[in-house]
């Protein structure tokens, strides 16, 4: 295992003060914070070899292809893709990813009455693009629910993809609830000749992921999530579906040949990739996935596990918490979900925050799932490899000053019975 | 209870939370003439706000929603002060009150009364939205009205 002091000195942000006290940090399902190895590759790279790449033959411009491509590289290796770097395709993000999946599989392959089976707790992003795609093509979406636990109805996924199921797309860790099981969903698809996607924006930096055992076509991430930079996501798909479909953006870089009415493609993964491409962040994405094989994905897995095991223990404790989701820390990620009586969870966001403690108040990019939980809205507190138990104290201690705060009479009621 | 930030106490003044805890004008109306519903996708405050207007004059004013104790609390506050008035004053005082939400320096008008209370909000961005929830779903009520 790591030592979290000596580890947390790797990020520079961790240092400062938020309102006259030090930052706890627990909002990392939105984004995680940054060492100071993937600062530095940005800087290095815009002191040193900034160029453009895959044309020039430069010095700069060799260094620079050759970082941006080493990067891949490592992305593949972390997700230990089968067929190596020609599967990874880099986006802005997650989000970018599932709509390539849409868009390009989608318009290729999807007819009317073909159906798409997703469930109620995938995040907009994997929501929105299919919802979209099938309004286009007349395709159906089908909902997987969730049980009272809120875990994915498995019954359910074994009844909804059928014959006419083109694609499943599913999300391996929720934002709010738990892991699913999409090994199982992947053969499921698969019995039915239909093509499996996973959002991985919430388990690929969060755990050991090896996308050839999870069995999908296609696996999206981001990586800010992961330690890395905004603006730099993760598409891997099979080589050959992604052969298969024809390009999502058109433009430099992703041809092979350019005639005046007609075009052919270069060569994966870069038909994928029109228009010079974020190269510094492609490139400090790498550094992050350096920093994190250093820590090791199953140290991280097990820390952020005792994270949530700690917190969920803790918070149960107070009787005005709702806890959403499976309550077994090994069936989520470093991710807790809750309610704290009938205050808003803004008026909760608001109360810490003053104490320096960050966590999302919302929905989530969920609200289908709001709704099916029947809140407004939850407050989320998310961990990361640099959060410690201490900080979870300082949650729980402020969360019982918020609960004193807003409703007296509450807080004391709920002490006495 | 006072909180150990000033910060706080300011955006939380005692009258808000009052008005949170205890909304006025929570509910439906019976003979509304106008309904209108808004949402803050930020943070999924909901507000339904009904008015039963006779001739000009906003006799009856109810709202209903879920959200955070400042939109619910503005809710509340909005209610209690245009009820019984005309709907030019309540257009008036939307005005007002809009101004004083999203520019900090201008001092608000002495007609403003309990609805200052507001004033420390303005100093949190993010807030500023659900404390004029209610009273956009109000100008979308009336103007719908009219």
């Amino acid at each position: 295992m790591f030592d979290v002091d000596t580890l947390r000195k790797d990020f520079p942000i961790l240092s400062r003060q938020v309102h006259g006290q030090p930052l706890v940090y627990l909002d990392n399902a939105a984004t995680t914070q940054k060492p100071r190895q993937v600062i530095d590759s940005l800087v290095h790279y815009y002191e040193n070899y900034n160029a453009n790449i895959h044309r020039g033959l430069h010095k700069l411009a060799e260094e620079a292809t050759e970082a941006y491509e080493g990067s891949r590289a490592k992305v593949a290796r972390f997700i230990k893709s089968p067929e190596g770097a020609r599967s990874v395709i880099f986006t802005r993000n997650c989000t970018e990813s599932l709509n390539l999946v849409a868009n390009a599989w989608g318009r290729k392959f999807l007819n009317a009455g073909d159906e798409i089976v997703l469930s109620v707790l995938e995040h907009h992003s994997n929501l929105v693009p299919w919802q979209l795609i099938a309004k286009e093509k007349g395709a159906v979406l089908k909902f997987v629910d969730i049980d009272g636990e809120g875990r994915l109805r498995v019954d359910q996924l074994e009844q909804l993809i059928g014959p006419r199921t083109k694609i499943v797309s599913l999300v391996h860790a929720s934002n709010v609830l738990g892991i699913n099981p999409v090994r199982y969903a992947a053969e499921l698809a698969h019995r039915q000749g239909a093509i499996m996607v996973v959002d991985g924006a919430q388990s690929v930096p969060n755990m050991p992921v090896d996308v050839g055992d999870l069995g999908c076509d296609f696996l999206a991430f981001s990586g800010h999530k992961m330690a890395g930079p905004t603006g730099i996501g993760v598409l891997w798909g099979k080589p050959d579906i992604l052969e298969a479909m024809d390009p999502f953006l058109g433009g430099g870089e992703m041809i092979s040949r350019v005639l005046l009415e007609e075009s052919t493609w270069n060569e994966l993964p870069w038909k994928y990739e029109a228009g010079t491409p974020n190269i510094a962040d492609g490139i400090a994405l790498g550094a992050a996935v350096d920093y994190l094989e250093g820590i090791g994905m199953e140290n991280v897995r097990a820390h952020e596990k005792s994270l949530a095991a700690y917190a969920i223990d803790r918070m149960s404790a107070l009787p005005e918490v709702t806890i959403y989701g499976p309550k077994d820390p090994e069936e989520r990620v470093g991710v807790v979900a809750f309610n704290y009586g009938d205050i808003h969870p803004h008026d909760l966001s608001q109360v810490l925050d003053q104490r320096g403690i960050a966590i999302r108040a919302g929905h989530h990019c969920a609200q289908p799932l709001m709704r099916r939980l029947d809140c407004v809205a939850t407050a989320r507190a998310s961990f990361y490899v640099y959060n410690t138990f201490a900080e979870i104290d300082k949650l729980v201690e402020a969360l019982e000053g918020a609960g004193r705060f807003f409703d007296p009479d509450a807080a004391a009621a709920a002490r006495m019975s | 209870m006072q909180f150990a930030e000033p910060e706080l106490d300011e955006l939380y003044r005692e009258l808000i939370l009052d008005h949170y805890r205890h909304p006025r004008n929570k509910g439906t109306l019976d003979n509304a003439t106008s309904k209108a519903e808004g949402f803050n996708p930020l943070c999924g405050d909901e507000i339904n706000v009904e008015v039963e207007l006779e001739g000009d004059i906003i006799k009856d004013v109810a709202f209903s929603g879920r959200g955070c104790s400042i939109s619910q609390a503005s809710g509340s506050m909005m209610t209690a002060a245009i009820k019984g008035r005309k709907v030019a004053d309540a257009i008036a005082l939307l005005g007002d009150f809009k101004r004083m939400m999203t520019d900090p320096e201008v001092e608000p008008g002495e007609d403003l009364g309990d609805l200052e209370a507001f004033q420390g909000v303005a100093k949190f961005p993010v807030r500023v939205k659900c404390a004029t929830l209610a009273w956009h779903v109000l100008e979308d009520g009336l103007e719908s009205k009219s």
